[in-house]
């Protein structure tokens, strides 16, 4: 299979891009990793009339953590958070997300940038962003925003990412001392979309109770959903089975899978129970300091 | 540099085109392609090296893997464009002065191949493997080569030959050769 016909560009700045972004008015994509877009186009899916290569740009290949956050550039690879002391040491649901995308030839190409603004919502790091917090800083023909996660993913494919934007650079608030986090999949076999994952991130006060929690889900609606109410549950509470149970409930109330090669809605439905009990417990374990 | 090597298509049947400039396995490397050529057509039709095979082409199996400045990735997932002044290692580029590298003895030894249809993508993500940890268990094998699928061996004897390779690198590192 050979993608259809396109014009190729191979900016050397983000200000470039933009510009052959817009000058195209939705007509052309953007190539990071290409892991996805490739095949898509392969499929017919997509036929952009043109392709703005962004890996010739310099500087956007980072992981970085200053005062206030952690900072990951665009064309960042996946296998890059799985090679980072740093992610793994502090931001361990990326490593356990990173380790699960595809298999490690894709992670060679793929992109942080590429896997969060794609808006598939069988793609591990969205859930990872809202239970983090995250946002995202894009650039377009008008300067720069900063989106967060949360409002980033609006329906399936569908981002607040205009077509003459470019996501450039992954905001993650800097982690705490009492803070954890895990991302739980299932999968049908290693390298697969997930069946169900489930992201979840808490931070514990001096008091050992729940001060901030984020919970979120892969595959299981439109979008990577973010479960407010759960997280709201959580707060204040005991890290305990008891809490874990309700908030786990809450999730499983805003996931409307759909049944597919992958499994039937009701086995994905009790999945989100499972993972969701799974990724909390975790997240407390790492927050005390266990692995 | 020797460009268009193989003559380009008339314009009339074809898109746009990008003159590509590769080093393949040492050698300076070029050809005027259509903009969508993926690289493993690039390297099988435009350079005749049709040792890199191509399998699924749905980013599933692995048999097109080659190195890309270093890195293994699926070459039919990856535009030639794309490797515009980088560094491709393939399957060909393997043997040295006409002795087989570690990993092509440890395929034979161990007998790490039934059909050979994976093998040149399967070698190649060993090398890149090897290349990161020259002693990987067992485990760390098996999920590196997690993206590469051969139908026939149940990969236990690939396993094995991988594990030849990294004795057999570990030797020679080990008798002052880098």
């Amino acid at each position: 299979m050979i993608p259809p016909r396109f014009e190729y560009f191979a900016p050397s700045s983000i200000d470039e891009a933009v510009q052959l972004l817009d000058r195209f008015g939705g007509e052309a994509k953007v190539l990071a990793g290409g892991q996805s877009l490739l095949p898509v186009m392969k499929l017919r899916l997509a036929e952009p009339k043109a392709l703005i290569d962004i890996n010739r740009i310099p500087a956007l290949s980072y992981i970085r953590e200053d005062g206030e956050a952690l900072r990951i550039g665009a064309i960042t690879r996946t296998n890059d958070l799985n090679d980072s002391k740093l992610i793994h040491n502090r931001y361990p649901i990326l490593s356990d997300a990173a380790h699960e995308i595809a298999d490690p030839l894709v992670r060679n190409l793929g992109t942080v940038g590429g896997n969060v603004s794609h808006g598939d919502p069988a793609n591990d790091l969205p859930a990872c962003m809202l239970a983090l917090g995250a946002h995202f800083v894009v650039q377009g023909p008008k300067g720069t925003r900063t989106i967060p996660a949360h409002a980033f993913y609006q329906d399936t494919f569908v981002t607040a990412l205009e077509s003459n934007e470019i996501l450039t650079e992954i905001e993650i608030p800097k982690a705490r001392s009492d803070q954890g986090n895990a991302y739980m999949k299932l999968e049908k076999r290693v390298g697969d979309f997930p069946i169900v994952g489930v992201a979840a991130n808490l931070v514990l006060n001096a008091k050992g109770t729940i001060e901030s929690a984020g919970l979120a889900l892969t595959a299981v609606g439109p979008t990577a959903l973010k479960a407010v109410e759960a997280e709201r549950s959580l707060v204040g509470k005991a890290p305990e089975t008891a809490a874990y149970e309700k908030a786990a409930e809450l999730a499983q109330g805003i996931a409307s899978p759909v049944g597919d090669l992958r499994g039937p809605a009701d086995y994905k439905l009790a999945m989100v129970r499972v993972l969701a009990l799974r990724a909390l417990h975790q997240a407390a374990s790492r927050a005390r300091g266990g692995a | 540099m020797v460009l268009a090597e193989m003559p380009s298509p008339s314009d009339e049947e074809s898109g746009p085109f990008a003159s590509v400039h590769v080093t393949v396995n040492g050698k300076a490397r070029g050809a005027t392609v259509e903009t969508r050529t993926l690289l493993v057509h690039f390297l099988r039709e435009n350079l005749g090296l049709t040792g890199t095979h191509i399998g699924c082409d749905t980013t599933n199996c692995g048999a097109c893997t080659v190195l890309l400045d270093g890195r293994a990735v699926k070459s039919c997932t990856v535009l030639a464009v794309q490797a515009e002044g980088r560094d491709v290692q393939t399957v060909e580029g393997l043997e040295t002065d006409g002795k087989l590298h570690p990993v092509q003895e440890g395929f034979i030894e161990e007998h790490g191949l039934q059909c050979g249809f994976c093998t040149p993508g399967m070698m190649m993500c060993s090398v890149a493997l090897l290349q990161k940890n020259p002693h990987p268990t067992e485990e760390q094998i098996r999920r590196a080569i997690s993206g590469n699928l051969c139908r026939c061996t149940g990969y236990v004897n690939i396993v094995k030959a991988i594990q030849h390779a990294a004795n057999k690198m570990d030797g020679r590192s080990a008798g002052g050769r880098a």
